[in-house]
């Protein structure tokens, strides 16, 4: 199913001293797709983009961007004008207006899309007359996203672009990247701490904890995956959730039990009747408890 | 049509979104030939990922629901899997209306007749609620 790699990232090592960032890290972004990168602060998520950026060397590894290496300098070079970046900080020279900034930034992209940003400063009603100082954290971002977009990008790298963020802006800016990636088909590798966000325009999922990816699947597959089996016993269950216990995290509650279990549910659906329970239901599970199983289950 | 998504609720959203294609034409709100808004515009009005929105109606088009056309988008089939459906949809209507009119009148509440319907489905149906099951039974229906 999967084609091409836009990103593809293969024992990757990083250590800063005594602290180890990423630890083996493997994963990899089909081109075309939108993929949620999650994990906890410190899991190595903003490690993680400035190696495929070129901004730091890992120590050991494979990092590709479209087949390019980004340990190698020309190559590296090649990722960062095929490539656009959103930071955590956002920062941008605090002594231009918006106008500078974008006249400062079209000379480094040949293929800077004029059009595009006209369309985009209007959509996103950015002033360009102000100076970025004035600019609220809303229109700090979409600005970055213009200046990311504009150069017309076949990746998009985004280390949670959303962050702090009013509900109306996030919606917009969700908006641009699904538009971006319809239109253009640009790669779309993201971060963030919303999964609702993640769930709503990801097609695809990857987990990492302590640098290493814990999990890594489409959004489709996993939802179909995943279920939380109720069930309720004429006893108390104690010998039953002895049995049930390996299929998943469980909850006991006086004679009801609830089971999030992950592909083979119907076999523990079919063992719990087995058992002598009735199954109530099961439910669909949400991407907050597969991040949140994840991280207990590692 | 107006759609309404939930991604957080754990279904597939291709899933979610087949199924209130299904009903837009089960109810008449699309009829045969009807146009199915383009790709593009549906992700973006909806704010979803347009590979979502490929699968579905790649997946509508394979149970015969609807026919793509290159290059002109996407039409509900003149003699949709919905025709049948629609039929079998009024008859079952109304036997399900009987039903649940019995258990009301028997003293179940709202909540134990949901509870009841669903655990049935769950055992008829193995809890099965793959695409690869409703595709074969799709199959069955238009073939036969």
């Amino acid at each position: 199913m999967q084609g091409e790699l836009a990103v593809e990232i293969r024992g990757l090592r990083k250590s800063f001293g005594q602290y180890h960032a990423l630890c083996g890290l493997d994963l990899s972004v089909p081109k075309g797709s939108i993929c949620g990168f999650l994990g906890r602060n410190g899991a190595g998520k903003t490690t993680t983009f400035k190696v495929l950026l070129g901004a730091i060397r890992a120590d050991a590894g494979q990092a590709r961007v479209f087949g390019l290496s980004c340990s190698e300098r020309w190559e590296s070079l090649e990722i960062r004008r095929r490539t656009g970046f959103v930071s955590e900080q956002k920062c941008l020279y605090p002594y231009m207006t918006v106008e500078e900034v974008l006249r400062f930034t079209r000379p480094f992209f040949p293929h800077w899309d004029l059009e595009l940003e006209k369309s985009y400063l209007e959509r996103f009603e950015i002033d360009s007359k102000l100076k970025i100082p004035k600019l609220s954290k809303g229109y700090l971002t979409k600005l970055n996203l213009v200046l990311a977009l504009c150069r017309r990008a076949d990746l998009l790298l985004l280390d949670e672009p959303t962050e702090g963020l009013d509900p109306a802006v996030v919606e917009d800016v969700l908006q641009a990247l699904v538009n971006v990636n319809a239109e253009f088909g640009t790669t779309i590798f993201f971060s963030s701490h919303q999964l609702h966000e993640i769930e709503q325009i990801a097609d695809r999922v990857v987990i990492i904890d302590g640098g290493r990816t814990l999990l890594e699947d489409s959004l489709d597959d996993l939802r179909a995956a995943y279920r939380r089996l109720n069930f309720v016993f004429d006893e108390n269950p104690r010998q039953a959730e002895s049995r049930l216990r390996c299929y998943g995290p469980l909850l006991c509650e006086g004679r009801s039990v609830s089971l999030l279990v992950k592909a083979d549910w119907e076999a523990a659906a079919a063992e719990a009747r087995a058992l002598g329970a009735r199954l109530l239901d099961a439910q669909p599970v949400s991407l907050k408890e597969i991040f949140l199983r994840s991280l207990k289950g590692k | 049509m107006i759609l309404s998504l939930n991604p957080n609720s754990g279904v597939p959203v291709y899933l979610q979104l087949m199924e209130q294609i299904k009903h837009a034409i089960g109810t008449g709100i699309l009829r045969p030939g009807d146009q199915l808004p383009g790709l593009r515009k549906l992700a973006e009005s909806l704010v979803i990922n347009p590979n979502t929105v490929a699968r579905a109606y790649r997946e509508l088009e394979h149970e015969g629901v609807i026919e793509l056309r290159q290059g002109s988008g996407a039409f509900v089939r003149q003699r949709a899997a919905g025709s049948t459906t629609t039929q079998l949809m009024k008859k079952g209507e109304r036997m399900v209306k009987d039903l649940v009119r019995t258990l009301l009148e028997a003293g179940l509440s709202e909540e134990e007749i949901r509870r009841l319907v669903e655990a049935t489905l769950l055992e008829l149906c193995g809890a099965s609620k793959s695409g690869e099951r409703r595709r074969q039974t799709h199959a069955g229906r238009t073939g036969g």
